[in-house]
């Protein structure tokens, strides 16, 4: 089914306005994005969050932001909270008690709550097939508590815990390869969009929620505090990142890669390092050897999928 | 009526584990997330198989950790499911945060806990360590002291926990090994008077209601934290009343009622041992030996510690010239054991000066027998005769120091 956007103008958004996100937050954006979706496909979203920036400025007792169903239980364990309310959901139907209207289930979950400590709890709903839609909000940090790194957060970042001093210049280690690592765990659909790239976002989730069983999309999702940029330039860096390979833009379909959109023109990371303060040290001499490194990865990453993408 | 069905009742002979998962099974809960765990591995194996051979409906999520059970748990129950779980020890350890969340959200969470001790050192025997650990996180206690309350508490506890004045979780906990392990005779009702008593869960919002979209887990600042804290003080209290009123409407379909705290000998007994669990089995040998002797000897059989039946052991025991309490768990550094300090805060309330001596016994594991808990009466008769209660006033029974 195509996406049509006046059509999806013409919706409810599911998320009310008036929520307390920063200026220039992509993650209302995405989630926006996601549930016009499934408004659009006809289907009703039950939705959750872990412990985090959505989290805490969509649902500020005795306010809440949320349209639809929602539910948070704590940091770690979103996907196991929504997971076990699907199963309710399913022996619901199956007994009788409840109509099937082909319920949707979908966790808005950030990077630390995903690649760090809600991370078991994933691979568990991924291994038993629970049938969720786990959206990752990826700003590459803990923005909640105040920008720390997270197994999420790039090669040379600044973070508050990986700050940048005379001798450690900001995070020593490359970011997890997540989807990697749920492909690996046999997920049936896993993939990696991005916010200004709407379309591409859209069509995904359409088909995330259209398979049998557990599935990923990990939104990359600037944040403007933490990584140090204008407001008005969320949308703009989320392109930025497509466009140097740092966030290259593909789906995995039962093992199976595509790139779903591809640069026009491949950018050298330095303009993605140029436009953030988080990598502002990179651009010194005595960094230059992180900023190669980076470029060496995204290289690295970017023929790796293309092979894999054949 | 309730002659009739009693008498229908089944006489087998369970292990304490197996006796949780066929009350499990006759309830017939929406959801059960459950992990292994020793001791109480038994109770999951036992239900699963229940599962496999489609002798219940449930929905059985085998998770990855305890921390995922209960947070399976939470998750079902939001979404409008009897959901249930067992664990012990560590397994509760690791549960720890959600169990905050499942009182928090007012789930109506039933768990069997198989108490064990915490490590290090490593040690998969029992003793109440896991249950006293989290006794303030807004859960309901109870606990059994042979087979047949384990059957009988955990049924009991789908009523206490939906009851619409608690809406608490609750935890049924029977001794590892001793109870969980052993055979013993369990008296187990026909599958319908069980179906009958607990009823169908009737929540009163659900997750699943899309057409009346709720948010469940908003966050409180201080403008609303303390209100929504009191009301599960006030819950929790009401399940002083609750957990009797149950006790009595399940003593009509099975002839053994129940209630906070249990008697034995203990009317016109001088000395009394307070105890909870599986060990008032010993002690209740003890009383009958020191009866014997012409001591007059009681026991006070703890069996809900949270919500705390302060009236009730306060009304049993004030008449008594000296009362030993016993915990079998490990505190460290505290002024007494978990029980002592409530018993000692309940009788300071109203303004009453007991003898009181405090123990901590069996932990690990380790037995405690009659002879002991007899050593213990003698002490209480000589500080009877006395009035006089010499340090050390936190006491270790039956340790090589």
């Amino acid at each position: 089914m195509a996406i049509k956007l006046k059509e999806i103008c013409n919706q409810e958004d599911k998320i009310a306005p008036g929520h307390r996100a920063c200026h220039g937050c992509p993650e209302t954006i995405i989630v926006r994005q996601v549930l016009h979706t499934i408004t659009a496909m006809g289907k009703p979203v039950i939705a959750a969050s872990p412990t985090g920036c959505l989290e805490v400025c969509t649902s500020p007792y005795p306010q809440t932001a949320w349209r639809v169903p929602w539910i948070h239980n704590a940091f770690e364990n979103v996907s196991s909270t929504l997971a076990a309310a699907w199963s309710t959901y399913k022996h619901f139907v199956k007994l009788g008690k409840i109509e099937d209207r082909d319920v949707k289930f979908v966790v808005f979950g950030g990077d630390g709550a995903t690649y760090d400590i809600g991370l078991q709890f994933i691979s568990g709903v991924i291994e038993r097939g629970q049938h969720i839609l786990y959206v990752c909000l990826n700003n590459e940090a803990y923005m909640n508590t105040g920008t720390q790194r997270s197994g999420a957060t790039p090669l040379g970042a600044w973070t508050t815990t990986t700050p940048v001093g005379k001798v450690v210049p900001g995070k020593t280690e490359h970011r997890k390869d997540i989807v990697g690592m749920f492909v690996a765990n046999g997920i049936p659909y896993a993939a990696q969009a991005a916010p200004h790239a709407w379309r591409d976002l859209m069509t995904k989730v359409q088909k995330a929620v259209s398979i049998e069983g557990p599935s990923y999309i990990d939104v990359i999702a600037p944040c403007p505090r933490g990584w140090r940029f204008p407001i008005d330039q969320t949308i703009y860096m989320s392109r930025l990142a497509v466009d140097t390979c740092m966030w290259p833009l593909y789906e995995v379909e039962n093992g199976k890669y595509r790139i779903t959109t591809r640069p026009l023109e491949k950018k050298p990371v330095i303009e993605y390092l140029k436009a953030q303060g988080r990598f502002g040290h990179l651009l010194l001499p005595e960094n230059k050897h992180i900023a190669d490194e980076l470029q060496r990865k995204v290289d690295q990453d970017w023929e790796e999928l293309q092979k894999r993408a054949r | 009526m309730a002659e009739v069905m009693v008498r229908k009742a089944e006489v087998k002979a369970l292990e304490g584990d197996k006796a949780v998962a066929e009350a499990m099974r006759q309830i017939n809960p929406d959801v059960v997330a459950a992990y292994p765990v020793t001791p109480q591995t038994e109770i999951v194996m036992e239900f699963s198989q229940f599962v496999a051979e489609g002798l219940v409906d449930t929905e059985f999520i085998p998770v990855e950790s305890e921390f995922a059970a209960m947070s399976s748990c939470v998750g079902a129950s939001c979404a409008g499911a009897r959901a249930m779980s067992a664990t012990c020890g560590p397994g509760l350890e690791l549960m720890w945060e959600n169990l905050w969340v499942a009182s928090g959200l007012r789930c109506p969470i039933v768990m069997a806990v198989v108490n064990r001790s915490h490590a290090a050192p490593l040690n998969i025997l029992t003793d109440q360590t896991d249950m006293m650990g989290s006794r303030d996180t807004g859960w309901i206690e109870i606990y059994a002291e042979n087979h047949q309350e384990v059957y009988d508490n955990f049924i009991q506890a789908v009523r206490i926990a939906e009851h619409p004045d608690v809406l608490l979780p609750i935890m049924c906990g029977h001794a590892g090994f001793v109870l969980g392990h052993t055979l013993g005779r369990v008296e187990v009702l026909p599958d319908e008077v069980v179906r009958n008593f607990v009823g169908e869960y009737k929540p009163l919002y659900s997750l699943l209601d899309i057409d009346q979209p709720k948010t469940f887990g908003a966050y409180d600042h201080w403008d609303y934290f303390f209100e929504h804290r009191r009301q599960v003080f006030e819950a929790i209290n009401n399940a002083l009343r609750v957990i009797p009123e149950i006790g009595q409407e399940y003593g009509k379909i099975s002839g053994r009622y129940y209630g906070l705290v249990e008697p034995y000998r203990l009317d016109d007994a001088d000395v009394v041992i307070m105890i909870i669990g599986s060990g008032a089995g010993a002690c209740r040998e003890a009383v009958d030996e020191m009866r014997e002797k012409g001591t007059k000897a009681g026991m006070l059989k703890v069996r809900c510690f949270r919500p705390f039946p302060a009236e009730e052991v306060v009304k049993a025991l004030k008449d008594k010239k000296a009362v030993a309490v016993m915990d079998r768990c490990a505190c460290f550094g505290a002024e007494g054991s978990p029980l002592f300090i409530e018993t000692c805060a309940a009788f300071f309330n109203r303004g009453l000066r007991m003898k009181l001596i405090n123990y901590f016994y069996g932990l690990g594991g380790r037995d405690t027998i009659p002879s002991e808990f007899c050593d213990i009466f003698y002490e209480l008769s000589q500080i009877a005769e006395t009035g006089e209660i010499k340090p050390p006033f936190v006491r270790y029974l039956a340790v090589r120091e």
